[in-house]
């Protein structure tokens, strides 16, 4: 039981989603989504274009999270944000390199290759993007 | 369509059952259903189940068989049904429509959940399973971190205090206290809330439905079944109307609307013929304070920004404009996850025939909101009072 | 050891994480005397890293400079004696984050500090017998030195990526041509299975570090016809800050020479990556048409010589990715308990 049944499979299929930050682009209504996918969440057209997405943003809202889900204990307390990028895309995913004080709404960050997961000690680690202060 | 009736029902006391197993609450809460509807088990033809997790903390699926065998009835139509923290508003939404339909006349609707058979930190796994595993669950975000981000933001947007949106733990235990089955049955200070312990910032221990154990159960039937066995209802389902969101945030144009709700309570006011002024007592799916004051404000109580100013003023107290979470609200009756949405129309029948522990005066129309996932799901059950 | 055709650095880029912890901080646990710490402060990295990301950070800032388009780089070469996975290549991590082709020459190399040096040498061959065109070599390390041991106050974090491509003066520096220098020499070891590595003391200096770096050194000086006062910078495998000071002056270099290239008082010894930082930081501030030695060591041992002339084009992408000075300023301090944290020295099971 915890982070139910770790799949080799199901991180393959979605590394290259999560590893370059793939998202689709509704041609009707202009919504831009992340992960891709089929139809538009917002007006259901299924004219969607698959579009690589912005690697800077600013921060909508965070959290501090300090009582994890089982698989996330090694890294608690961290910081989960509501990041809109530059393109207007939104994205959830972790800050990183930061203080929970350093952290406001609206301040910009960018984007960095980390470890989200490992499936146990002696099982594969899973790799995405997280977000962190520019560093320049 | 068929006028469809609540019978009756029977709830256990929400805590910690160490004695108890999933199937034995369950059991617990039918049986006291039939008893007060003056009815047999062995009259269903249905049996509808509503339950979030025990696939991921007990183990167990199949719970329409599993129940029906426990009950003693096997061979009648039962099922689980799964809407995450809304379950119990959706498996009610389900028995409704069997009865409505004319297929069934006479259901048993229940939700159960068992979730101190696991720690917390497998709990909080199971119950980020309410959002997209594979893009929100990745990132490590837990339940109450997704509700975070829209608290904060909420406060952002509209300039409200943390201490104004706290209030509504407050409210809840207020009430809880005289309330048997609750589990947490005393008051608390706001002091006291907003000095617990962190869980997801800005939300505090005090602000978030406990993990406990619980079951509820009600007694569904058609005029016609009323009619044959002798019985007069006293409570009609006015409405039963279910609408999905989005699953998560990301998608989502406005974070401090649960358009779900905006959407069932629509269509629930218009079935039922009513407005929200006519809403004599009703329960809301406040897991965490700021969905309280989020639902206020989406029911059509209060403008957007503003729901928290009616727990400050007393608005939503019992002899008053809106009476609100008389039950002590999944805050502090506490909050059995797929058993929950069964638990506040238990509360409503309970107030609409005068035999809640809080009751109110006089009662015609109450209201129920259930709620999966950060909105992702919302059920909206209205009953009346049949004169 | 030069290639038939000439070879140069389209584009490099470096990563440091943000966290430090200070020698003293070390001594402070373990009572040593302060006059005994050999370092400043080195870098330490995040929860959430391994040389994995570090390696795809510091590519992306390669590719930036390069200006190239991924699915354009035909190697992925990964020098490092750390990585996460004892079995299953890095290079194919950093491939397919960095949106390379999977049509790719790709493997992980290891020769202790020495692997990320070896891998730019073995590009320089793909490109210049023209069987690609450009590839990129990496040298990343997340050091574990254990704990009271002389070498945890040195043992860092950091990686470095150059982009290797046929001479041409979109280059930002041309490379003259390498030399290489090995032998068994056994003077820092990790068996199979151990966390932690071991050291054979003073002998690491004389018969390894000095020997091996000096011989390459000027094995390829005499390759090439050159001088050590050919040569406007020297950059040397830097495992504290001693040794390249005392091998820069035994070949001629006045410290005027090293200091640009020298981080490991304030960054530490970033294994597979350290040379090839001190590359990077000189090339942040190196002239067009001046001459750079790069020299780095591996235990084992051995070590790679390069004469590195910087092009005109050097001007326009330097800033197209961050210095390894913004990498240096951004920076938090820790101390000696989050340390073990970070690096898992704290037994949680
Ligand atoms: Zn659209």
């Amino acid at each position: 039981m915890g982070i139910s049944a770790p799949s080799v499979p199901r991180v393959w299929r979605e590394r290259i989603i999560k590893y370059r930050l793939l998202g689709s682009k509704c041609a009707d209504c202009g919504k831009i989504s992340y992960p891709p996918r089929k139809a538009c969440p917002r007006c259901g057209s299924t004219n969607l274009v698959e579009i690589s997405l912005p690697k800077r943003g600013k921060v909508l809202s965070y959290t501090v999270i300090r009582t994890p889900p089982r698989g996330y204990l090694k890294y608690s307390p961290y910081i989960i944000a509501l990041i809109e990028l530059e393109n207007g895309a939104r994205i959830l995913a972790q800050l990183t390199d930061v203080d929970p004080d350093e952290v406001k709404s609206g301040m910009v960050v960018e984007a960095v290759f980390r470890r989200y997961r490992e499936q146990g000690e002696d099982g594969i680690i899973e790799y995405g993007i997280k977000f962190r202060p520019p560093i320049t | 369509m068929e006028k469809v009736f609540v019978l009756g029902g029977g709830v256990t006391k929400i805590g910690e059952h160490w004695s108890k197993s999933l199937r034995d609450l369950f059991v617990e809460a039918a049986l006291k259903a039939a008893k007060n509807s003056n009815i047999e088990l062995r009259d269903m033809e249905a049996v509808y189940v509503g339950n979030m997790s025990s696939g991921e903390l007990q183990g167990q699926e199949h719970l329409g068989s599993l129940m029906a065998t426990w009950l003693g009835i096997p061979g009648v139509a039962a099922v689980k049904v799964e809407a995450a923290c809304a379950s119990g508003g959706a498996v009610f939404h389900q028995a409704y429509l069997a009865v409505a339909s004319g297929v069934y006349d006479c259901v048993l609707v229940g939700g159960v959940e068992k979730m101190t058979d696991a720690v917390v930190h497998d709990v909080t796994a199971a119950l980020i399973m309410a959002d997209d595993a594979e893009y929100t669950a990745f990132t490590g975000a837990s339940f109450v971190g997704l509700n975070a981000l829209v608290y904060r933001y909420y406060m952002e947007k509209y300039g409200v205090k943390q201490e104004d949106i706290a209030l509504f733990s407050v409210h809840d235990h207020k009430y809880a206290a005289n309330n048997p089955y609750a589990q947490y049955p005393f008051q608390v200070s706001l002091e006291k809330v907003l000095s617990s312990p962190l869980i997801a910032d800005p939300i505090r221990l005090f602000e978030c439905a406990p993990i406990g154990d619980g079951a509820a159960a009600l007694i569904l039937c058609s005029e016609r079944f009323a009619k044959e066995s002798g019985i007069k209802p006293e409570v009609e389902v006015a409405a039963s109307a279910l609408a999905t969101d989005t699953i998560s945030l990301v998608d989502r144009d406005d974070l401090t609307t649960l358009a779900a709700t905006v959407k069932a309570a629509k269509k629930a006011y218009k079935k039922a013929g009513v407005e929200p002024r006519d809403i004599d007592v009703m329960e809301v799916h406040d897991a965490f304070t700021i969905l309280g004051v989020i639902h206020l404000e989406d029911l059509g109580f209060a403008e957007k920004g503003k729901g928290w100013r009616l727990v400050k003023e007393g608005e939503i107290e019992k002899d008053s404009k809106i009476p609100t979470n008389l039950s002590g609200g999944l805050k502090a009756r506490g909050h059995p996850v797929g058993a929950t949405g069964v638990y506040q129309v238990y509360e409503i029948y309970q107030q609409l025939t005068g035999t809640a522990p809080n009751q109110v005066g006089k009662a015609e129309v109450g209201l129920a909101q259930s709620v999966g996932g950060v909105g992702g799901t919302v059920v909206v059950n209205i009953l009346r009072r049949v004169r | 050891m030069k290639p038939s055709k000439s070879t140069g650095i389209l584009g490099y880029g470096v990563y440091i994480p943000v966290y430090r912890i200070k020698g003293e901080e070390i001594a402070r646990v373990w009572g040593r005397s302060k006059a005994a710490i050999p370092i400043q402060e080195k870098s330490v990295p995040g929860l959430d890293e391994d040389s994995i990301t570090f390696a795809v950070e510091a590519s992306k800032n390669a590719i930036q400079r390069a200006g190239i388009n991924p699915e354009e780089i035909e190697a992925v070469y990964v020098g490092s004696e750390s990585p996460p996975y004892a079995v299953k290549p890095t290079a194919t991590v950093v491939a397919e984050a960095l949106g390379i082709s999977p049509r790719l020459i790709a493997i992980d190399m290891e020769f202790a500090c020495r692997a990320g040096t070896t891998a730019m040498q073995s590009i320089m061959g793909l490109v210049a017998s023209s069987m690609i065109k450009y590839g990129l070599a990496i040298g990343t390390d997340t050091a574990q030195g254990r704990p009271r041991d002389e070498l945890e106050y040195t043992a860092a974090a950091g990686a470095a990526a150059f982009i290797i491509a046929p001479h041409s003066s979109e280059n930002i520096a041309y490379i003259e041509g390498s030399y290489s220098y090995v032998t068994d020499t056994t003077d820092f070891w990790r068996r199979d299975g151990e966390v932690y590595p071991r050291h054979a003391y003073r002998f690491t200096g004389e018969p390894a570090y000095f020997h091996h770096i000096y011989e390459a050194a000027v094995g390829l000086m005499e390759e090439l016809g050159l001088k050590s006062s050919d040569f406007d910078y020297a950059v040397f495998h830097q495992p504290n800050v001693k040794f390249p000071v005392r091998i820069a002056k035994r070949l001629g270099f006045p410290m005027e020479k090293i200091k640009d290239g020298l981080l490991s008082n304030i960054i530490g010894n970033t294994y597979a990556a350290s040379s090839m930082i001190g590359l990077a930081a000189v090339l942040d501030v190196a002239k067009p048409g001046e001459r750079i030695l790069m020299v780095s060591f591996g235990s084992g041992a051995g070590s790679d010589a390069f004469s590195i002339v910087v092009q005109d084009a050097i001007e326009e992408k330097r800033r197209l990715a961050p210095l390894v000075r913004d990498y240096i300023e951004k920076r938090k301090y820790i101390d000696y308990a989050v340390y073990a944290r970070y690096r898992s020295k704290i037994k949680t099971r």
